[in-house]
């Protein structure tokens, strides 16, 4: 869990406290704490005025306002078919073997979490994976090794 | 029916002088701008292919003062990749054909809702959007684009969950009528266009409907972006005049061995090695948004399927039963014939259970599940069996 401090306060600010702020304002808490905590969500409820079923509601619709604990970095690697086709399993295996988990858990020290996303674009660079919002594609193992690499000395 | 061979255009991605065409749409003015779209027979290239000049039409009749512009680039459908491209490379385009549609309906505020996915695209993407905004002024419209963000849904592409999710909501698509043109976004009346629609826009007032028509055929008008993927030597986009038949464009794009192209993506139709030569690429054969996927041989289509049926039950948005329900039992379906625990008969159950699905679900994405469902199973039953 963490504290959001004046962050809600400071996004209602910047976007306003219509209900058209939401989503940019849900956004803004998964940008900064990687995901949306319960306390967060009703912070958000009584700053726009709505009840936190409806916050709640919102947030676990979109696949990218996480509503469970993340890593620092998350790692969305695509499984649609074209990836699939082009050794998305292979990148998915590396990423297990390099980080010690499964797909859809966090590593312990709460750096990385390793999930699977739907066709993000990349079809003609397949495969592909976000990190945050950071594309790589035309991964290959070593490609892969590398970039984590980098990540871990972040 | 006409068909051609494959040409190559260089249109979308050309680069031109905005400003002259935006002080020619400028003086133009409504009617004239509704003329040339309705004239040019452009078709929207998001995938359902609604003439655009109509939706201009509709939505500029009205008589409610707030209007909206609303540009479509939540560009999630598998195999699709060509409007971040086309917003990366030349976004004043899309910029400028919203300021046409806002000219030509009468509207002072458009939305441009990108998909969360391309985030990385957003830092140019609201430098190169505040040159275009003093470009705009000092021609004298007035109009302003905005930026929102979606999250990672791919219903959100449907125009009326894509203005639910606008509105801060969860991204469920409304019943329809009535359409977007009367009653869109904050219930107002609203053009929604995919990123290269309005592209066309810029080009057709460039250019002359005349000249846009003279391209494509007679009712598939103007050229086509695609996205190549799959098993091609060279994947990537090109921009292709509308009309080729798939054994042109396998024959040009394939790598010698494919045995079905998936046109138009998930929600698109399998067109089998044995339909090549009779299938034409387009609105008078089959449509596409521009998702072109080659499978050779070496694939299981059984693969394809099940993939396409997992994105399904993973992206429907779970509001109506048909799509809700009916995503997950293909799925299962599939999956209890493979392992031989149902009859290869129970397939044709699944069939009638699509159709159903097509004719009860509520918006596009449980309506075009069929699409692939029945084209894969009907081709490629073997495959899915064994």
């Amino acid at each position: 869990m963490y504290q959001t401090d004046n962050l809600v306060k400071e996004l209602v600010e910047l976007h306003g406290a219509g209900r058209t702020s939401l989503i940019p304002i849900l956004q803004g808490i998964v940008e900064k704490y990687n995901y949306l905590s319960d306390d967060a969500m009703v912070e958000v409820a009584k700053e726009l005025d709505l009840s936190a079923a409806e916050v709640y509601g919102t947030a676990s619709f979109y696949s990218f306002l996480d509503i469970k604990p993340r890593g620092k970095y998350v790692i969305r690697v695509c499984k649609t078919i074209t990836c699939s086709m082009k050794g998305k399993m292979e990148v998915i295996e590396t990423l297990e073997d390099m980080l010690k988990i499964k797909v859809g858990e966090t590593t312990s020290n709460g750096k990385f979490t390793l999930l699977e996303t739907n066709c993000m674009g990349w079809c003609h660079k397949a495969p592909a994976m976000l990190i945050n919002e950071i594309p790589y594609t035309e991964l290959t193992t070593e490609k892969v090794v590398k970039i984590i690499k980098d990540y871990m000395h972040q | 029916m006409e068909t051609r061979k494959i040409t190559k255009v260089d249109l979308i991605f050309e680069h031109i002088d905005p400003r002259e065409v935006l002080v020619k749409a400028y003086k133009l003015g409504s009617e004239g701008i509704i003329q040339e779209m309705l004239d040019s027979g452009v078709k929207g290239r998001g995938g359902a292919g609604f003439p655009t000049g109509m939706k201009w039409k509709f939505c500029a009749a009205e008589p409610e003062p707030e209007k909206y512009i609303v540009c479509n680039a939540d560009e999630g459908e598998p195999g699709t990749f060509k409007d971040r491209e086309i917003l990366d490379r030349v976004s004043y385009k899309v910029f400028g054909g919203m300021a046409i549609a806002a000219r030509a309906v009468g509207a002072r505020r458009g939305y441009v809702y990108l998909r969360g996915e391309y985030k990385f695209l957003m830092p140019q993407l609201l430098m190169e959007l505040d040159g275009f905004h003093k470009m705009i002024d000092e021609i004298g419209y007035d109009f302003r684009i905005e930026f929102k963000l979606g999250s990672g849904a791919y219903i959100c592409g449907e125009e009326s969950a894509l203005f639910e999710s606008i509105e801060g909501k969860r991204g469920e698509p409304r019943n329809k009528p009535p359409y977007p043109t009367k009653c869109g976004l904050f219930g107002k009346p609203t053009v929604v266009n995919n990123v290269e629609t309005l592209v066309n826009a810029v080009i057709i007032i460039k250019y002359g409907s005349e000249k846009y028509r003279s391209m494509g055929t007679q009712f598939s008008t103007g050229a086509k972006v695609f996205s190549v993927s799959g098993d091609t030597p060279t994947p990537g986009i090109y921009e292709l005049e509308l009309g080729m038949t798939c054994l042109e464009f396998v024959k040009e794009f394939g790598d010698g061995d494919a045995k079905a192209v998936q046109v138009g993506g998930a929600a698109g139709f399998c067109v089998p090695r044995k339909a090549f030569a009779k299938t034409i690429i387009g609105f008078e054969g089959v449509p596409t948004g521009g998702s072109m996927k080659l499978f050779n041989s070496s694939r299981s289509m059984y693969n394809v399927l099940h993939n396409y049926l997992d994105f399904f039950a993973e992206e429907s948005c779970g509001q109506c039963t048909p799509c809700r329900i009916g995503t997950q039992q293909l799925l299962r379906g599939v999956e209890a014939v493979k392992r031989g625990e149902m009859k290869s008969a129970y397939l044709n159950e699944l069939v009638k259970l699509a159709e159903t699905m097509k004719i009860s679900s509520k918006c596009g994405l449980g309506q075009s599940v069929g699409n692939a469902f029945n084209s894969i199973v009907e081709n490629f039953r073997e495959e899915i069996i064994y």
